[in-house]
């Protein structure tokens, strides 16, 4: 890879350099940066009578930690989210081992066969469960058919369960992609150094293969957990009332509930984490990544 | 790559286990595509009496038709968008210094990683501030501006291969920047601006969490399916799903072509390296 030093830009004129930084920089900054900086606005604002007043004060933050329904609907969401994270691991993690060590010809094949899920829209996906989970549903039917159960069951839709497994159906694609990366990117003789010096499988595993792929396990993690937080459609479309999220909450009150600076304020923590949980894990990818 | 294929051995349960991973994945679309053609609608298990009455009954469902023309209308308008601006955002990253880069980088990718719902929310209170009635250009403005996330990077990637000699050799026989972008980096960026504008339509035409918070009347087709889910399933919805996975397949499968002719060496290279 051609790496430019710094001096090779010096071929372009400082009007080249203007025409193109200026129109995205104005784009991003107005469209992108000033609707964030509102969003923190208001957060800091309030209702009175049904109209926001823009007057500053902190009740809304005040109003999330003495009300335990926010936060306990913050930890229902955090543990949702890690539920998800894990068990797209455990579904994307042996999946991209197995692909990157134990295929040969097919590989290339199998991949395409990972991605195409993925291109399946998350609402297209969302309402197939729901046609599978239902109580009239095709896995009722299947085990009514089967003669396992005679009467629908009903709990497998509308609970966290529901969405769980929705959402990790979406992200186990997502999170397999930069672990097979990464699983792809080690140097095969540092494993067959490994079993030369007398390591078995399950030793070379933990000690070379699991250590070297944790920048890729981390990605994959975050994503398939920031995603998960900020969700607010699985829990409408396979969720019930016990599988309420928290960007739910937010929804509503951007909605009926009609309290956009709650609601902003609410949008502005689910922010900072994710903010604050990529930071935390390009470190740590920077930290385990080795060149 | 060869020489690892002394480290394949066989793995039974391993290759089990990737079966049925593989079976997960796909159980949701088989069953979409496998409804779509059962007579007495979605539900019941085995499904009997194949039939391709749904999708007879979805050609003369017009508002469905409608909702697809606003979803293609949006998707090709935030193609132009984002392509536009995320060239010119990845010029800048490649080729100029300003005060404030760095941001600027981290800004114009958020999108990417942010949820949807704060994106939508944020231009929600942006098109209220401003008084703009939301409507499909508003829809427009949340794709075309979230996307350009998209745009940056694919045309980042492509930028950092193309050979740079080639533009400092046309500046030096006497052409003017304006025909040395014309005429050699724009062609040289020509599969990854494909590339990315096919990937940007097809996640347009998918985009819901925040196209949700910025719908006016008309309805893209994600949002009709949304409104027609809300009030029960029916397999037309089933058929309009399976022409759409057939239609993004398609899509994704030239889109994937085009980058591996432009990545595909490079990610060689990578795979190589001691």
């Amino acid at each position: 890879m051609p790496w430019r030093s710094a001096n090779d830009i010096e071929m372009y004129s400082r009007a080249y350099k203007w025409i193109v930084s200026t129109p995205p920089i104005l784009w991003v900054g107005i469209f992108l940066l000033l609707p964030y900086a509102l969003m923190f606005a208001h957060s800091f604002w309030l209702v009175r009578d049904g109209t926001i007043v823009h007057e500053w004060n902190l009740e809304n933050y005040a109003k999330l930690f003495q009300n335990p329904v926010y936060l306990e609907v913050l930890f229902r969401t955090m543990r949702m989210a890690a539920g998800v994270t894990l068990l797209s691991l455990l579904l994307g993690y042996p999946l991209a081992y197995y692909m990157s060590f134990h295929t040969g010809h097919s590989k290339d094949l199998l991949y395409q066969l990972v991605i195409v899920p993925l291109w399946v829209s998350y609402l297209v996906r969302g309402y197939a469960w729901k046609t599978i989970l239902g109580s009239e549903g095709i896995l009722n039917g299947f085990l009514e058919y089967l003669h396992v159960t005679s009467a629908p069951v009903s709990f497998f839709l509308y609970s966290p369960f529901a969405v769980v497994l929705m959402l990790t159906h979406i992200y186990t694609p997502f999170v397999f992609l930069p672990l097979y990366a990464s699983l792809e990117h080690i140097p095969r003789n540092l494993v067959e150094a490994s079993h030369d010096l007398g390591a078995g499988s399950r030793a070379t595993f933990l000690r070379v293969i699991l250590p070297l792929s944790l920048p890729g396990l981390l990605a994959g993690a975050t994503f398939a957990f920031v995603l998960t937080l900020g969700d607010f459609l699985a829990p409408l479309l396979v969720g019930g009332p016990s599988s309420i999220m928290i960007a739910n909450i937010v929804q509503s009150l951007f909605g009926t509930a009609y309290d956009w600076p709650l609601g902003a304020a609410i949008s502005v923590c689910i922010l900072l984490l994710t903010i604050s949980l990529l930071v935390l894990t390009e470190r740590l990818e920077n930290r385990w990544s080795f060149r | 790559m060869k020489r690892s294929s002394q480290l394949n051995r066989r793995s039974p349960l391993l290759a089990i286990y990737a079966l049925l991973v593989f079976a997960f994945l796909y159980l949701p679309i088989v069953v979409l595509i496998l409804y779509s053609f059962n007579r007495d609608g979605v539900g019941g298990f085995p499904p009997k009496h194949l039939t391709i009455a749904w999708y007879r009954l979805l050609f003369t469902d017009s508002a469905i038709w409608d909702s697809v023309l606003n979803s293609l209308l949006v998707a090709a308008a935030a193609v132009v968008l984002s392509l536009t601006l995320g060239l010119l955002a990845a010029l800048a990253l490649d080729r100029a210094t300003f005060p404030g880069k760095s941001i600027f980088r981290r800004l114009v990718l958020l999108p990417l990683i942010l949820p949807g719902i704060i994106t939508g929310l944020s231009l929600l209170m942006f098109a209220v501030l401003r008084g703009l009635p939301l409507s499909l250009v508003t829809v427009l403005l949340g794709h075309g501006t979230a996307l350009i996330s998209v745009a940056t990077t694919e045309l980042f990637a492509g930028l950092q291969k193309i050979d740079r000699a080639q533009e400092e050799a046309s500046l030096d026989l006497g052409a003017t920047p304006w025909q040395t972008f014309w005429r050699v980096t724009l062609p040289n960026l020509k599969l990854s601006l494909i590339a990315a504008g096919l990937l940007i339509f097809t996640l347009s035409m998918d985009e819901i969490a925040v196209t949700f918070f910025l719908i006016g009347r008309d309805n893209t087709l994600p949002l009709e399916i949304w409104a027609r889910l809300r009030r029960g399933i029916t397999p037309e919805i089933n058929a309009i799903s399976t022409l759409i996975f057939a239609v993004s397949v398609i899509l994704i499968l030239v889109w994937y072509q085009i980058r591996t002719r432009t990545t595909g060496k490079e990610a060689h290279e990578l795979l190589e390296r001691p």
